[in-house]
C-alpha cells in the first residue's frame, strides 16, 4: 500500500531549540500509528512539526508523495493532513455549528455527516464553544477537524482528562474512523495499552529520537517490553 | 443586543435591530436644529463600523485608521475642487475605491507583523500620509485644506440645504446600506472565520484558514468603509482638511468604539452617540475642559463596563434573568 505519510531524519523544535532528533517512521494509507512515551518526549512537538508549528531544522516530511515540510499549516491542512490538538482549541465566541463550518472544506465529511457521527453535537448545535463539557469539546475537536476532509488525521492525547466512560466512547470513534473510514490515523497518547489496541504500527519516542518501532500487537504481546520502552523509562 | 462574533443565530434581523433606524427617522422629525451633529454622529458611526470590523472581529490593531477616513475625504475634495468632478455617487465610488487600494496595499506588508510592530506601523503610515498631505500644498491644499467642494444636487433634485436635511437623510441611508453589508459579512462564515482568527490564530492556521488573505480583505473592506466615511465628511462640510489625518481622529474613533462595546456591531453605533453628544454638551458647559469629562467617562467605561456600554447593559440585563 502507498505510504500516505512519510518522515525521515526529522529535526526540529521550537527556535534554536532542538527537540527532535532523527525521527523517521512512514505511515500507510489507511494506516494507523500510536505514538508512545513518557510526558517531554516530543510526542505532540512531532505532531506539531508534522503540521508546520514548529521550527523545522532539517529532514523530510513527504504527504502523498509531495515533501510539505516547507508549505505553510493552512497549505498542509488543505491537502489533506487533519489535526487534533492536546488543548482541542475551541472558539469559545462560536457554536458548536460555527466551531464545525468556520473552516469545512468539501468532501464526504458534511455537517450532517459529522452530526450523525456525533449525534450528542447535534443536540448542542446552537450552543456556545465555551458551554461545553470536556468530552463534548473533543467530539467537537475530532468533527472540526474531519469538516476539512482530511486524508490523514493526527490526534494529541484525545483522552487526556476525560472520564473513563467518556474515553469509552471517543476510543469507539478513533477505532471506527481507523477501521471503517480508510483514514490514516496518528494517535498520540499516554494510555499505552488502550492505544495499541486500535492500532497497527507502534512508536515509541524518548528524548526526541525514535527508540521503538514494530506493530502495536507484537508490543502489547510483550508486556516486559512496554513497561521498560513506556512505563519505566 | 448581539453576542460577539457569531452567526448562526443571528442572521435574520431582530426587532432590536431596528431601533438605531428608529431613533435616526425620530431625530429627523424631532430635533430638526440638531441635523449637523446628527450627520456628524452618522459618519463617526460609519467609521467606528469599519474599525469594529477589524478591531473587533478581526483582532487587528490599529492607532492609524484616520489615515482611510483622511484618503477618502481627500478623494472626493480633490474631485471636485481640481476636477471638477462633483457628482456626488461619483464621489463616494472614487474615495472609497481610493481608501481600499491604500488599505490593500499598506495591508500587505503591515498584516505580515503583528502586536507592538503592527500597532507602530499603523502609527507610521498615518504620519507619513499626514507629511504628504501637509507637503503636496498643489493637490491638497497643504495646511489650509481644501475650502468649496462642491456637491451636485443627489438626482439632479436634492440639494444640501443650510439645515443640513438632504445631508443627513444621505448619511442615514448610505449608513443603512453599509450596516447592512456589514451585518451580513459578520453574520457569514467569514465573519465566523475572523472570529476565530482573533480567538486564536495557529488554530485557524491548522484547519486549512489562510489566515493572511483573510485579515488583508477584512482590512481592506474596512479601509474602503472609513473611506465612504471621509467622503461623507467632506460632502457634509464642503471642505477637507488635514484635521482628518491625524492621531486625534485615529485615537477619537477608538475611545468611541471602547465606549461602546468592541466587537459587537451596534458598539459602533451607541459609542460614538455618547461620545459626541457628551463631548458637545461638555464643550457648551466647559469649553476648555470637556475633554476632563469624556476622559472620566472613559476611566469609568474600562473599570466598571469592560465590554462598554453594551457590555454593561448585557449584564444588567443577565441579573435581571437570575432568579
Amino acid at each position: 500500500m502507498t505510504d500516505a505519510l512519510t518522515v525521515s531524519g526529522l529535526r526540529a523544535g521550537y527556535g534554536e531549540t532542538v527537540i527532535l532528533e532523527d525521527v523517521g517512521f512512514s505511515l500507510p494509507g489507511r494506516g494507523s500509528l500510536a505514538v508512545l512515551g513518557r510526558n517531554g518526549v516530543g510526542k505532540t512537538t512531532l505532531l506539531a512539526t508534522i503540521m508546520g508549528r514548529t521550527t523545522w531544522h532539517g529532514g523530510t516530511i513527504i504527504y502523498q508523495g509531495q515533501n510539505i515540510e516547507r508549505l505553510e499549516v493552512y497549505e498542509r491542512c488543505r491537502r489533506g493532513i487533519g489535526y487534533v490538538p492536546q488543548t482541542r482549541e475551541i472558539f469559545p465566541s462560536l457554536t458548536v455549528e460555527e466551531n464545525l463550518t468556520v473552516a469545512e472544506a468539501p468532501g464526504k465529511w458534511t455537517l450532517e455527516r459529522v452530526y450523525d457521527f456525533f449525534p450528542h453535537l447535534a443536540n448542542r448545535r446552537r450552543n456556545g464553544g465555551n458551554q461545553l463539557s470536556g468530552g463534548e469539546q473533543q467530539m467537537l475537536a475530532i468533527g472540526r477537524a474531519l469538516m476539512g476532509n482530511p486524508s490523514v488525521l493526527l490526534m494529541d492525547e484525545p483522552f487526556e482528562g476525560l472520564a473513563p466512560i467518556i474515553i469509552e466512547g471517543i476510543l469507539k470513534v478513533v477505532e471506527t474512523l481507523i477501521r471503517e473510514e480508510a483514514l490514516a490515523v496518528i494517535l498520540v497518547e499516554q494510555h499505552a495499552k488502550m492505544t495499541l489496541r486500535v492500532t497497527q504500527d507502534a512508536l515509541v519516542m524518548s528524548r526526541g529520537r525514535v527508540i521503538h518501532s514494530g506493530p502495536s500487537a507484537a508490543l502489547l504481546a510483550d508486556e516486559e517490553l512496554l513497561a521498560r520502552l513506556v512505563v519505566a523509562q | 443586543m448581539t453576542r460577539t462574533g457569531s452567526y448562526s443565530g443571528h442572521a435574520r434581523i431582530g426587532i432590536m435591530e431596528a431601533l438605531p433606524w428608529i431613533a435616526a427617522i425620530a431625530v429627523f422629525f424631532l430635533l430638526p436644529d440638531y441635523l449637523s451633529l446628527g450627520a456628524r454622529i452618522m459618519i463617526y458611526i460609519l467609521f467606528t463600523l469599519s474599525l469594529d470590523l477589524i478591531l473587533g472581529y478581526a483582532g487587528i490593531i490599529t492607532l492609524g485608521h484616520s489615515v482611510f477616513l483622511g484618503i477618502g475625504a481627500y478623494a472626493a475634495g480633490i474631485l471636485s475642487v481640481k476636477l471638477n468632478i462633483n457628482d456626488p455617487f461619483l464621489q463616494l465610488i472614487a474615495g472609497s475605491l481610493m481608501s481600499a487600494v491604500f488599505g490593500l496595499a499598506s495591508g500587505a506588508v503591515i498584516l505580515r507583523t503583528k502586536n507592538l510592530t503592527l500597532l507602530m506601523l499603523t502609527l507610521a503610515i498615518t504620519a507619513i500620509v499626514y507629511e504628504i498631505g501637509n507637503k503636496a500644498s498643489w493637490l491638497t491644499g497643504g495646511a489650509d485644506g481644501l475650502p468649496g467642494v462642491q456637491v451636485n444636487p443627489f438626482f439632479g433634485r436634492f440639494e444640501f440645504d443650510l439645515w443640513g436635511r438632504t445631508g443627513y437623510i444621505y448619511c442615514v441611508i448610505v449608513l443603512f446600506v453599509v450596516w447592512f453589508v456589514v451585518r451580513r459579512l459578520i453574520y457569514s462564515p467569514f465573519g465566523a472565520m475572523l472570529t476565530g482568527i482573533r480567538e486564536n490564530t495557529p488554530r485557524m492556521h491548522a484547519l486549512g484558514a489562510p489566515v493572511y488573505q483573510r485579515l488583508l480583505i477584512v482590512y481592506t473592506i474596512s479601509a474602503g468603509i472609513a473611506g465612504i466615511a471621509g467622503v461623507l465628511m467632506t460632502q457634509v462640510t464642503q471642505s477637507v482638511g488635514l484635521n482628518v489625518l491625524t492621531f486625534e481622529v485615529a485615537g477619537d474613533v477608538l475611545v468611541m468604539l471602547i465606549l461602546g462595546g468592541v466587537g459587537r456591531i451596534y458598539g459602533a453605533f451607541v459609542g460614538p452617540v455618547v461620545y459626541m453628544i457628551a463631548q458637545d454638551l461638555l464643550a457648551k458647559q466647559f469649553p476648555e475642559y470637556w475633554s476632563f469629562g469624556v476622559g472620566v467617562l472613559l476611566i469609568f467605561v474600562v473599570f466598571f463596563a469592560r465590554g462598554g456600554i453594551l457590555g454593561l447593559v448585557d449584564k444588567i440585563a443577565a441579573r435581571g434573568r437570575t432568579p
